[in-house]
């Protein structure tokens, strides 16, 4: 039921993303996240998408686990979608004219750029998380963030650094739970998709009750665990995976100044399609 | 004797919310020898999870002491050494793995010991050999049998290079293939490696295959030998609430309803050898 | 009259995504009267998947399930109504328990059948009676109650509802012996008394032998064996090629029968096998 949800997950394969050095893969995606941005016009747009369609081909994991993504989101790319078309009012006679509604060409256009760009979006943060496992994401994160420590704020970086990655950890635990736990509350006849808004929290309760409970076992249970393994708050600890730079990384870093390059000088000198 | 842990008059009690003392662990006095199997077996309740807890600190006795190779568990600056020293494995294989990536978890231990990077990677995938996981290990963890996530927690111990290993039902949420897995690592571990076992079960058949078998009741040790002697007694088992192997159990009724018959049987094979003998099959 | 009929079940979790899951493929039976069914099978063989088809949890990709003869998802049946006819109680069932007290706890079920509060109450102490449950421990919150007392507040929250087809899945998982003689004695009484049916999806096959009057095995999504206990596990060679074993008294039996001792069928317990060997030993000492 809750298990279809991909998003933020990782699949581990032996692709040269999956390779790639984790902090330059969190940069790179917050570059090509401004980039988008900064794209006007569909000739730069289709540069960006090219470049996506490109990246998630090298990433070895199935195109359909991205499209699945546009199944959690196509609600909102519709509703962004419809607010442009009915919106923009562009020059020239109108396409379709309705009381007060008016669609203009140019609307249209809006609307698919922008559903376009949201969709790149999704697919390029997916990119990250899919060829990322969360340890080395939050160890990335860790490092980028630690000339923080400069300031004396190392133990706060390791300890948020350390929450995310068990948080992200037992994601599917718990909507493995969740499920289990609707289970058993349906078959004690607990009705949880009907009657107004007050009746549907009070339906939730016998399942968010059990729930936190089993977490806060589960946290008891994990902290003892951790003791047992010599954990005392990331003071003196090592790493298994170093990293370090390769070539790799300067290619994917090139390919994304070339982007950025060429969506510049398309805001610069634009080409007019239509 | 060499003995790796050593509990001396070890008294365990903490007062309820009604300010109540509840007494968990009665002046126990015991020794686990280097190199051996010891299963410690007991009904919920019996103490026996609150006893896997003191032998590698996590627990400091009320009373009583505790030693790992001679270093007092209650002494704070050996706090590390005796965790090192000896690894503790739950019940619940989900809430003991740390990370999302097999390799990362059963790195975790070494990590936090502040081990050469290089080392961790031998280490690890050392440890994933030895458990039979070594080509799970860029899996997730979440997406493995129970069976399988045991065996990586074990793993996750085994990173640390412990001297030995106290497991605290360590197959009670398994299935049958799962629990053999586990149980047949155990073996391994403490056969090929030399590895000290203290494996904390309510399951006879596992307790069965130990060198020696604790019996542990309202916070004693109320029985202490080797698995014949102790399935030898039947009646006080079950009196406290626990089970004896089906073949053991079948030989002593035998015994009590006038069969002249050996008792000393733990498994299958061997019940059926002494059967065959005491209903002169052989010679029809 | 067919009280629980399965026809056909098929079911294919999330096809074509990395989750594909056990699935079960044309599993056909029928039972005709109340009883002790165990269900075995090791994990994956799916038996879950089968049994939360029973009750409507999961709508079966093609197949069709009766209760009572009526098809559960037929047009005029409620499905909410069906899960008060056929009650499940899920594996770890004291991971589900939610309210202040345990009495409220057990009262869930009966209170979504909407009866009144005078037969919530009456229904709430029989079945805290059925599992063995103190008066005083009804008034404690379920989060204060030991390890084996809730599984039982948990269990007795299904029994509250008085299904006609009760659902176990491994009740006993994690137990001491003490815990689980307690639950299946339960179990057994609830059978009796009410005339029900009961399913117990098992992985102890001791415990299989000990309670059930038939068993299913499931393999690989499909339903391998139907039948009584005891011939059920005669068929030792083709549950061990399942990954399946049976219990080792019963293993004993059939060794000693391969060396010529003259046991009867249908040993499943050893107290059975005392008695059989018994009477053997006084025939070779008269014959003697």
């Amino acid at each position: 039921m809750l298990n279809n949800i991909t998003i933020g997950q990782y699949f581990p394969a032996n692709s040269v993303i999956h390779r790639a050095d984790p902090r330059v893969k969190i940069l790179l995606t917050v570059a090509v996240i401004v980039i988008l941005f900064l794209a006007s016009g569909f000739v730069a747009l289709g540069i960006c998408a090219a470049f996506c369609i490109l990246l998630i081909l090298l990433t070895k994991i199935p195109v359909k686990m991205y499209l699945k993504n546009l199944k959690a989101i196509w609600a909102v790319l519709l509703l962004t979608a419809a607010l442009n078309v009915f919106y923009i009012t562009g020059e020239g006679d109108p396409l379709f004219k309705w009381k007060f509604i008016s669609i203009y060409t140019e609307g249209i256009e809006r609307a698919v750029f922008i559903a376009v760009r949201i969709f790149l979006l999704i697919i390029i943060s997916s990119a990250l998380t899919y060829t990322t496992s969360p340890t080395e994401l939050t160890d990335a994160i860790e490092r980028l963030l630690s000339p923080l420590k400069l300031i004396g704020l190392g133990g706060a970086v390791h300890v948020f650094a350390m929450m995310m990655s068990i948080a992200l950890r037992f994601i599917p635990t718990l909507i493995e739970e969740t499920d289990k736990i609707m289970s058993a509350q349906k078959a004690r006849g607990a009705e949880m998709d009907s009657g107004n808004l007050i009746k549907r929290i009070k339906a939730m309760l016998p399942i968010m009750i059990p729930l936190l409970f089993s977490s806060v076992r589960r946290a008891y249970d994990l902290a003892e665990a951790m003791e047992c393994r010599c954990y005392n708050g990331g003071a003196g600890k090592t790493k298994m995976k170093q990293l370090h730079l390769s070539f790799r990384d300067f290619a994917l870093v090139f390919g994304v100044i070339i982007l950025l390059a060429s969506v510049i000088l398309l805001r610069i000198f634009p080409i007019v399609l239509f | 004797m060499d003995n790796i842990i050593e509990l001396k008059k070890v008294v365990f009690d903490y007062t309820d919310e009604n300010d109540l003392p509840v007494s968990v662990l009665d002046e126990i006095s015991l020794s686990i020898e280097r190199g051996s199997f010891t299963a410690v077996l007991g009904h919920n309740g019996s103490g026996k999870s609150t006893m896997a807890k003191l032998l590698n600190g996590l627990n400091k006795p009320s009373s009583g002491t505790v030693t790992v190779n001679g270093m007092d568990t209650a002494d704070e600056k050996h706090e590390f050494e005796v965790r090192k020293t000896v690894g503790l494995v739950f019940q619940n294989p989900d809430n003991q793995i740390v990370a999302s990536i097999v390799e990362e978890d059963v790195a975790f231990g070494p990590e936090n010991l502040g081990v050469e990077p290089k080392e961790i990677r031998n280490r690890v995938d050392e440890a994933l050999k030895s458990v039979g996981m070594y080509e799970y290990r860029t899996h997730a963890p979440f997406k493995l049998s129970g069976g399988q996530k045991q065996r990586i927690a074990i793993a996750g111990i085994l990173a640390m290079q412990p001297e030995c290993i106290v497991l605290d039902e360590p197959t009670a949420m398994l299935d049958p293939r799962g629990r053999s897995e586990v149980i047949e690592t155990i073996q391994r571990l403490n056969r090929e490696k030399g590895m000290t076992i203290v494996l904390i079960t309510h399951y006879m058949d596992e307790a069965a295959l130990a060198d020696r078998v604790v019996v542990m009741d309202g916070g004693k040790v109320i029985l202490d030998g080797t698995p014949m002697d102790v399935f030898g007694h039947v009646t006080e088992l079950k009196s406290v609430g626990l089970d004896v192997p089906q073949p053991t159990e079948l030989v002593t009724l035998l015994k009590a309803d006038g069969v002249d018959i050996d008792t000393d049987v733990l498994d299958v094979d061997q019940c059926v050898e002494v059967l065959v003998k005491a209903l002169h099959l052989e010679e029809k | 009259m067919s009280i629980l009929k399965a026809q056909g079940l098929t079911y294919v979790y999330g096809e074509g995504t990395p989750f594909r899951i056990a699935a079960i493929t044309d599993v056909n039976f029928e039972i005709n009267e109340p009883g002790l069914y165990a269900v075995i099978g090791h994990t994956g063989s799916g038996k879950s998947t089968l049994i939360q088809h029973l009750n409507g949890l999961i709508k079966p990709t093609s197949g069709t399930v009766f209760v009572d003869e009526k098809d559960i998802w037929s047009k005029n049946e409620k499905i909410r109504d069906v899960r008060f006819k056929v009650g499940i109680v899920f594996q770890y069932p004291e991971y589900q328990l939610f309210e202040e007290t345990v009495r409220k706890d057990i009262a869930f079920g009966p209170r979504n059948i909407g009866l009144d509060e005078a037969e919530i109450n009456e229904r709430v102490m029989w079945a805290a009676k059925k599992v063995n449950l103190t008066d005083e421990l009804l008034d404690k919150s379920p989060f204060e109650l030991s390890g084996g007392e809730k599984r039982r507040a948990a269990i007795a929250g299904v029994l509250a509802m008085r299904p006609r087809v009760l659902i176990l899945d491994e009740p006993t998982a994690g137990l001491d012996p003490k815990g689980r003689d307690v639950i299946l004695k339960s179990i057994c009484d609830y059978q009796k008394q009410e005339n029900a049916v009961v399913l117990l999806v098992s992985h102890s096959m001791e415990d299989v032998a000990r309670v059930a009057d038939k068993v299913l095995v499931m393999n690989g999504g499909k339903l391998q064996m139907f039948g009584k206990t005891a011939e059920v596990f005669s068929r030792h060679a083709e549950l061990c090629e399942m990954g399946l074993n049976i219990p080792k008294v019963m293993q004993i039996v059939s060794a000693l029968r391969e060396r010529g001792a003259d046991l009867p069928d249908g040993i499943l317990t050893v107290a059975d096998a005392e008695k059989a060997i018994l009477r053997l030993v006084k025939d070779g000492g008269e014959n003697a």
